[in-house]
């Protein structure tokens, strides 16, 4: 051991070199951590903690809970009862709760959250509620007098479940599930909503991403080859939208599109349209995607360019040499080249499209809204636990695709302009 | 650019349909813009052009909507145009509060995502760094994450996040949070909220400016007897300096451009200039609104000339030659 | 310490506008307009306090998520009828105590000068409106123009876009006043599952032709754009587009459903007792009449019409052009509060899922 340490390299203090060496490395190490550590701390306390408030949402409702301590508290002594025909005890704490909801104003609270799962409970709250003080027993005859639907088992499913403060209900329902007399199902076709919205949102998106790359394409392509000079002249046209806001952008597309708008028009004007046979371009899907392609695209461009500028054109011109004709050449030697462009571009067009709101809640109309304007719509309605199941399942999404991106290309090399 | 003198006239043709392909490209990119400018002189309530103004007949085209932007909100609009018109335009006009709070909101996160981002791409370009990859991708996510989702959450947490009453952080806060002390419906709520979403811009140009920095400049100005303090400000500082202004432009746009956090935890006293856009192009698109975009486009193209200024700047700073 | 504090005020002062003292949400457009310059403007001059008007596409879902939320921002909200008892049961709303009401100008106690219903446990009625449709007049010969409720559903005869608003509340009645189902039958067949599938397939039958609208400003944007060539709308947002702006529009009276509309005050109001002042202040007799002035909404009581009601440009004479007068009520729906109150949540969303099909 002491034999060991004389042998090691000193500093000029006499301390060991790989030991000093590993504590400057260290400090350094520390200093630089410190240097992020603020904007860390700020980024945790008002980004991921907010962001970590609304997973909390998405599986926390309290509105039954709450207001019906009764049959909570029975529903926990007895937790094999028979959904089908439950006994005149539940009952019994059902109307409790129900004339003390009537008495609190929580009715429509508690109506509200199993109105959720079971659509309907809201009207079915409200009148039992009114009923509930002057009923008489035995309750279960005269709450099933009052509405039959008392009776339904997956109206008892849905109490049962939210009488707990933690509920998997909301995701349950964002996966278009139902609750049935047995449980939960999967719902039919046309209440199917929610997923349909996730596809159909993907879908546009991944139309719009490949719209901006053909579109992109060239653009870059031309950028890329041109002198300086020129380049830089045409670079600003791809800036400027860049640079302008958003709203301004739509409002822009709005006065193009719409029915009375420029384009219509121009097309009447030039006697290619009927004047009552116009386009209808505006407050549809087509709406949403023109005016969400033009905004995307800048996104597309930069990283095509930043790519194809560092392609020595001397490659493509060995090709022709060798006797490759114009398509070969640019299908197996330039369009190779350009793979990580077009990967980094696409990626980052579908993450922003998928996640889009201002857009398509201006020029969509109703047929032309993704998912973001529905958690939008819930929030509104302050259904705030549907919005959050659904904002969690929208950002699992994106960060699969923002992992995929940082595997690929790597959030560093991330460009602007 | 030419055409390589082996062309076949099939490429020629080929080269050319590509060139106009490029064009209109670049109209579509382009046009959108430039169509807001004339519509917004537009004498009629139309969001379309007129005959009027298609025959460049002086009467088809007017101020009024530029004036509406004065008068919205204005206690006594049709009233004389004193200085008491005036002040009341600057304290009461809607479009007047709307651009002061843009402006103050923009300024102030942009302070703060500045010096936070600077500060941290100083530290995430260092070699040493620990766990880089990770905090990187970390501080680049509220690029990634839709908007719709943060404000979501933040919705939530400012709506709890609050002062106590009468405690050192409410005198000190408390002029910039809502009546109750939270940061919902504050300028300070609003502010957070932006200079989040301007961090990745920062962080993003910051980093990409120092990843052409020599740090042996660093170790030469030590060896000369700088100490830390100097050497920052002395030869880091000038260096990253273009790089840190336009990634400030960057998240001042970020800001001055952002409707979504502002539906969602803004207030009455919060509206921004794009807030009030969304609320008119949802409603009634009358010019005025045409005219608001105008401005914006205005302001765009200097802070567009702006960064491109600075790039070519930082380019020649660090040695690069355009080529 | 001193420091910051100074800091921090004198930064404050400069940078950010004042808050205003009592915030009152509408629901923008002409309707807002009305109530700002009859009530919100004369208001704060009368009291000298400062007042400002939000606008929003429905107060009642935003006042309700505010409460909610613990996090109000504003003191007086015009909502409609079945949200003012809703959100009064759910506990949103204060009480508003109807005796403190000041009595009409001719002397009449506030609770008999209102019309019968319009003042509840915690809203007080300004006005009542009407969901009507309107058409534009240069889109149709004049013996050829839609007459009933019936023909805003007749794509054959009267083709072109419709306008409807992105709710179901208005729209699902006005599906079965379409369909033919009398007035005193609707609300008995839309509480029946059969009934709502039928206002749903009425819909269907034009569901590819209909622009939705949301805030009640659009319609006569819609119209005047010439991007729909009918719209539903309330009746007022019409009469003002054809009153102020000289549009080309006609409103169809047959189908229309009409309803009180309603000061509130939310829980935890920022300014509790000066909105109470402020509604005091607006619901009387000169507040509602001067409200009457602006748009054509009925004013909520008696003694408000008292004498001829005259248009504010001072020769358009208001009666005819109110949801109440006579000649208006021949096919006329008013809205039931009971059903709403019930069915509200259930029936939108069901509207919304129909909506994403």
């Amino acid at each position: 051991m002491t034999e060991a340490a004389t042998e090691l390299l000193t500093t000029a203090d006499g301390r060991p070199l790989k030991e000093a060496l590993a504590t400057a490395q260290s400090r350094a190490k520390r200093r630089a951590f410190l240097l992020v550590l603020p904007l860390l701390v700020f980024v945790l306390l008002t980004f991921l903690v907010p962001i970590g408030y609304m997973l909390k949402r998405s599986v926390e409702h309290d509105g039954f809970s709450r207001s019906s301590p009764t049959l909570t508290q029975w529903f926990k002594e007895n937790p094999e009862f028979d959904h089908m025909n439950p006994p005149e005890q539940a009952y019994a704490a059902l109307v409790t709760d129900l004339a003390e909801m009537q008495a609190t104003k929580n009715t429509g609270m508690a109506g509200t959250r199993i109105n959720y799962t079971v659509p309907g409970s809201i009207s079915l709250f409200k009148k039992g509620a009114r009923e509930a003080a002057a009923m008489q027993p035995p309750f279960k005859g005269a709450m099933l007098a009052l509405d039959p639907a008392w009776g339904a088992p997956e109206l008892w499913y849905a109490m049962e479940s939210a009488s707990s403060e933690l509920t998997t209900d909301f995701y349950k329902v964002a996966a278009d599930r139902k609750l049935t007399e047995t449980g939960w199902e999967r719902g039919d076709d046309k209440q199917r909503i929610y997923l349909y919205l996730f596809f159909k949102t993907f879908v546009v998106s991944a139309i719009i991403t490949v719209i901006c790359l053909l579109l992109a394409f060239p653009v870059a392509h031309l950028l890329a080859i041109l002198p300086m000079a020129k380049s830089s002249l045409l670079m600003i046209l791809v800036l400027l939208p860049f640079w302008t806001s958003l709203l301004v952008r739509t409002t822009a597309w709005i006065a193009l599109l719409q029915e009375q708008g420029i384009v219509n028009d121009a097309l009447v004007g030039l006697g290619i349209l009927a004047d009552d046979n116009r386009l209808t371009m505006m407050y549809n899907m087509t709406g949403t995607i023109v005016a969400m392609t033009h905004v995307l695209l800048p996104f597309m461009i930069l990283p095509l360019y930043s790519v194809m500028k560092v392609i020595p054109p001397s490659y493509a011109r060995a090709a022709r040499s060798l006797g490759a004709t114009s398509w070969t050449t640019f299908r197996r030697v330039y369009l190779p080249q350009t793979l990580p462009g077009i990967a980094a571009g696409s990626l980052l067009v579908f993450i922003l499209a998928v996640g889009y709101y201002i857009t398509p809640a201006l020029v969509g109309g109703a047929d032309g809204q993704l998912i973001s304007n529905l958690i939008s719509f819930h929030m509104t309605k302050s259904n705030w636990s549907m919005a959050a199941a659904l904002a969690a399942m929208l950002l699992a999404a994106i960060l699969a695709l923002y992992w995929i991106y940082d595997q690929l290309i790597g959030v560093d090399r991330l460009k602007l302009g | 650019m030419a055409l390589p003198t082996y062309a076949s006239p099939l490429e020629r043709v080929w080269y050319y349909t590509y060139l106009v392909i490029c064009t209109l490209i670049f109209i579509f990119l382009i046009a959108p813009i430039l169509i807001v400018i004339p519509l917004s002189f537009n004498a009629e309530p139309y969001f379309t052009f007129t005959e009027k103004m298609l025959t460049f007949d002086p009467a088809g085209y007017s101020l009024r909507w530029y004036d509406t932007l004065l008068t919205l909100g204005h206690p006594g609009s049709d009233t004389m145009r004193d200085e008491a018109w005036w002040s009341a335009v600057w304290e009461r006009s809607t479009w007047v509060q709307a651009a002061k709070n843009s402006f103050w909101v923009g300024l102030w996160a942009t302070i703060l995502a500045t010096f936070l981002g600077t500060v941290a791409a100083l530290g995430l370009s260092r070699p040493e760094m620990p766990y880089r990859r990770l905090i990187m991708a970390i501080l680049i996510s509220p690029m990634i994450v839709p908007i719709i989702i943060i404000a979501v959450g933040m919705s939530f947490f400012f709506a709890q996040a609050c002062v106590p009453p009468d405690s050192i952080w409410s005198t000190i806060f408390g002029p910039f949070l809502s009546e109750k002390g939270c940061l919902v419906n504050s300028h300070l709520g609003v502010i957070v909220a932006h200079a989040v979403l301007g961090i990745p811009f920062v962080i993003i140009t910051v980093t990409a400016t120092l990843s052409g920095f020599d740090q042996s400049l660093i170790r030469a100005a030590h060896s000369l007897g700088a100490n830390p303090r100097t050497t920052f400000f002395k030869v880091v500082m000038p260096l990253i300096l273009p790089g840190v202004i336009s990634g400030a432009l960057f998240a001042f746009v970020t800001s001055f451009d952002e409707v979504v956090a502002v539906l969602f935890i803004a207030g009455p006293d919060q509206q921004t200039i794009p807030r009030q856009m969304f609320n008119g192009i949802r409603e009634a698109i009358s010019p005025a609104i045409l005219a608001v975009a105008t401005l914006l486009v205005i302001i765009s193209v200097a802070l567009l000339t702006t960064v491109e200024l600075l790039r070519r700047r930082s380019e020649r700073l660090r040695g690069i030659t355009p080529h | 310490m001193k420091k910051l504090l100074i800091l921090s005020t004198a930064l404050t002062s400069f940078a950010f506008t004042a808050n205003a003292d009592v915030t009152v949400m509408s629901w923008g457009g002409a309707y807002g307009e009305a109530q700002t310059e009859a009530h919100v403007k004369p208001w704060a001059a009368a009291t000298s306090n400062a007042a400002v008007m939000v606008d929003s596409d429905n107060p009642a879902p935003a006042l309700k998520a505010m409460v909610e939320a613990g996090n109000v921002t504003v003191d007086v909200a015009s909502v409609e009828y079945a949200d003012a008892i809703r959100l009064c049961d759910e506990g949103v709303l204060e009480p508003i105590d109807a005796a403190s009401l000041p009595a009409g100008n001719d002397g009449v106690v506030a609770t008999e000068d209102f019309l019968a219903g319009a003042i509840t446990e915690c809203g007080v009625s300004t006005d009542i409106w009407s969901n009507v449709y309107g058409y534009d007049t240069t889109k149709f010969a004049a013996d050829a123009a839609p007459k009933t409720a019936a023909d805003f559903f007749d794509l054959a005869k009267f083709p072109g876009k419709r306008g409807l608003k992105k709710g179901a509340k208005a729209v699902l009645e006005f599906a079965l006043l379409g369909d033919g189902v009398p007035p005193a039958e609707v609300y008995a067949v839309l509480s029946t599952p059969e009934g709502v599938d039928r206002a749903f397939a009425k819909l269907d039958s034009i569901k590819a032709d209909v622009v939705w609208w949301e805030a009640g400003a659009q319609p006569p944007q819609l119209l005047a754009d010439g991007e729909v060539v009918m719209s539903t709308a309330y009746n007022g947002r019409l009469f003002a587009a054809a009153i102020n702006e000289g549009k080309p529009f006609q409103i169809v009276w047959d189908g229309q459903i009409y309803e009180n509309e309603m000061y509130v005050v939310p829980k935890g109001a920022p300014n509790k007792d000066l909105a109470m002042d402020f509604i005091r202040y607006a619901t009387s007799t000169d507040g509602l009449r001067a409200q009457a002035q602006h748009i054509s909404y009925g004013p909520a009581r008696k003694s408000s019409m008292a004498t001829e009601l005259l248009f504010k440009d001072g020769k358009t004479v208001m009666a005819p052009h109110l949801p109440t007068a006579p000649e208006n009520l021949g096919n006329a729906l008013l809205t039931s509060a009971d059903f709403w109150v019930d069915k509200d949540a259930e029936l939108n969303e069901r509207f919304q899922a129909w909506l994403a099909q």
